[in-house]
């Protein structure tokens, strides 16, 4: 990102000044002691065929499903306009908290607030990979809750934005190479504008010049969004988008602040 | 290490979080709506219901050498196959007029609620990545997986017609009650699939358990045998339970409008419709009460 945008973003830090403080700013996303305790099934647990009907036999619970703890007590509260950074190492419990903010993971306690729908950047899940590139950019937008109407509409534009050439995007997605099809998913996700945004990382994919623009893209999302939360490993990304920074250490929240503090702080503990 | 610096001044200063979300109006994220705004909200995703089901079954049979083809190579198949052990071989057509389409009738009738039943089991624990993902009511996939199977029926159906007609019945207007009929069976099927949805999202050993419930179910459904003759040989409890069997209600409706040797009772239609409609609103309230728990797994 360009100099400028930075240093203008950093007036905009020093503007909306202290965190957290009541004044004329608009809470869009209130997080109120959330813990989120989500199931994994436990593959091939009990050993072999017997031995599962021995502890059957032997009334001796199986432990089917691993319950993970992965947000203990977390409480903050996210204003309009705001840019917000989450940092943590893996497993720390980022991306529960964003699913869980996005209201997709119910919480165990403690509740989340919302102006609007909080929505994922992502449609991964809701494309088929043996579909065309044609038919998956309607699928993925109708998932998004797009009508049929918006979804002609906004059709060349998503497929010109993906670079993708008119003879590949009758062609099934997995013909296509990593990295047109990770450019097409990139582009049917964009489509839409949220009033909250949630983005996890590896967004950036793409050779440089698709890299350019999907950056310009995420600037308008986030600029047209209310309030946005970036998930990322790349700090200097998060330094440079995000004037707030939220660090998720173990399921709680270890420092909340200025990116550019919890950034230094993080790095500082870990370098 | 440095020191952890104090997490959230600002979230634990001043009005308490509730409040402080109280008073700008913000909503609980991810509540389970009320009654008629899910159902309002499942309408305005009626689209991706049709659509995702279309896409799912063109997506099945992407990697064979016939592809769309086994959508009508599969129901033959499975006629050729029951007419063979049990029109050929066991020879049980003795008694029953126009063996083969009374089989073929009721296997792929049967075979659409065993389907629907089976794929809405899967259709919450089979996508937990796409619910995960992307906020939408959770009714859409069981919905859009008996969508999925109602378009298979369609094809089954047609070759249903063909056999039907080539075995010597004839086309009236009788054939028309297939429509009311398919609907009926239709919205049972979604209340089931609804229903096993949900059971399946918590409990993942239905899906191991529910093939051999639903052959269990199959065999006393009529698919085989006369049912009304059948019932005539046990006491009377077992008749209404024979006879009321939802499933043996929407076979007989079908051979009913399609065959004149065939023709249904007259209180198969009361029953079919309270069938649909209770199966269907039972399974979308239960459904809807865990709405916001999908997720977890």
């Amino acid at each position: 990102m360009a100099v400028a945008d930075r240093a203008s973003i950093r007036e905009g830090t020093v503007r909306t000044g202290s965190y957290g403080q009541e004044g004329d700013r608009v809470p869009t996303v209130v997080v109120d002691d959330l813990h989120v305790v989500y199931r994994v099934a436990r593959g091939g647990a009990g050993g072999n065929a017997a031995a599962s009907l021995l502890q059957v036999i032997q009334h001796k619970p199986r432990q089917v499903v691993t319950e993970v703890h992965a947000i203990r007590g977390l409480t903050f509260t996210a204003y309009r306009g705001e840019a917000i950074g989450v940092v943590g190492r893996n497993g720390s419990g980022k991306s529960t908290l964003l699913r869980a903010v996005a209201g997709l993971l119910p919480p165990a306690s403690g509740a989340v607030y919302t102006e609007g729908q909080p929505s994922l950047l992502g449609v991964n899940a809701a494309l088929m990979d043996t579909l065309s590139g044609e038919r998956n950019v309607v699928l993925g937008c109708l998932a998004m809750g797009m009508s049929p109407g918006e979804v002609t509409a906004r059709y060349d534009e998503i497929v010109a934005f993906a670079d993708i050439p008119d003879e590949a995007i009758q062609r099934q997605m997995n013909t296509y190479s990593s990295g047109m099809a990770a450019k097409l998913r990139f582009a049917i996700a964009s489509a839409k504008t949220h009033d909250v945004l949630l983005v996890d990382e590896a967004l950036a994919t793409g050779d440089a010049a698709f890299r350019r623009r999907s950056d310009q893209r995420i600037k308008e999302l986030r600029e047209a969004a209310g309030t946005v939360f970036l998930v990322s490993h790349n700090l200097e990304i998060i330094r440079a988008t995000c004037q707030r920074a939220l660090w998720v250490d173990e399921g709680t929240l270890r420092m909340d602040g200025p990116a550019d503090e919890v950034i230094d702080a993080y790095e500082r503990a870990y370098k | 290490m440095t020191e952890p610096v104090p997490a959230a001044v600002g979230a634990n200063a001043s009005p308490a979080p509730k409040d402080l979300a109280a008073r700008y109006g913000l909503a609980q994220s991810g509540a389970r709506p009320t009654l008629t705004a899910y159902i309002k909200a499942l309408w305005g995703r009626r689209h991706f219901i049709v659509e995702y089901a279309r896409a799912r079954n063109q997506a099945q049979y992407t990697d064979t050498a016939l592809g769309q083809v086994w959508q009508i190579l599969t129901p033959v198949l499975n006629a050729a196959v029951f007419y063979l052990i049990f029109g050929i071989l066991l020879k049980t057509s003795r008694g029953v007029h126009n063996y083969i389409s009374f089989l073929v009738v009721g296997v792929f009738i049967f075979t659409y609620t065993q389907r629907a039943v089976l794929s809405g089991s899967r259709s919450i624990a089979g996508n937990l990545g796409l619910v995960r993902a992307l906020h939408f009511p959770r009714a859409t996939l069981p919905l859009a997986s008996t969508v999925m199977e109602l378009q298979q029926l369609l094809v089954s159906v047609a070759v249903l017609c063909v056999i039907v007609l080539a075995t010597g019945e004839p086309l009236t207007l009788k054939w028309l009650l297939l429509i009311p009929a398919l609907l009926l069976q239709t919205l049972f099927n979604c209340g089931l699939a609804l229903i096993f949805a949900r059971i399946t999202s918590r409990v993942r050993d239905m899906e191991q358990l529910l093939p051999f419930a639903l052959r269990t179910w199959m065999y006393a459904s009529g698919v085989f045998f006369v049912i009304h003759t059948f019932a005539q040989t046990v006491p009377l409890a077992a008749q209404v339970v024979l006879k009321g069997n939802p499933a043996a209600v929407y076979i007989e409706l079908v051979r009913g409008s399609l065959m004149s040797s065939h023709p249904a009772a007259l209180y198969e239609w009361p029953l079919a419709v309270f069938w649909a409609v209770a199966t269907f609103a039972v399974g979308f309230v239960y459904f809807w009460r865990a709405e916001e728990q999908y997720g977890r797994g």
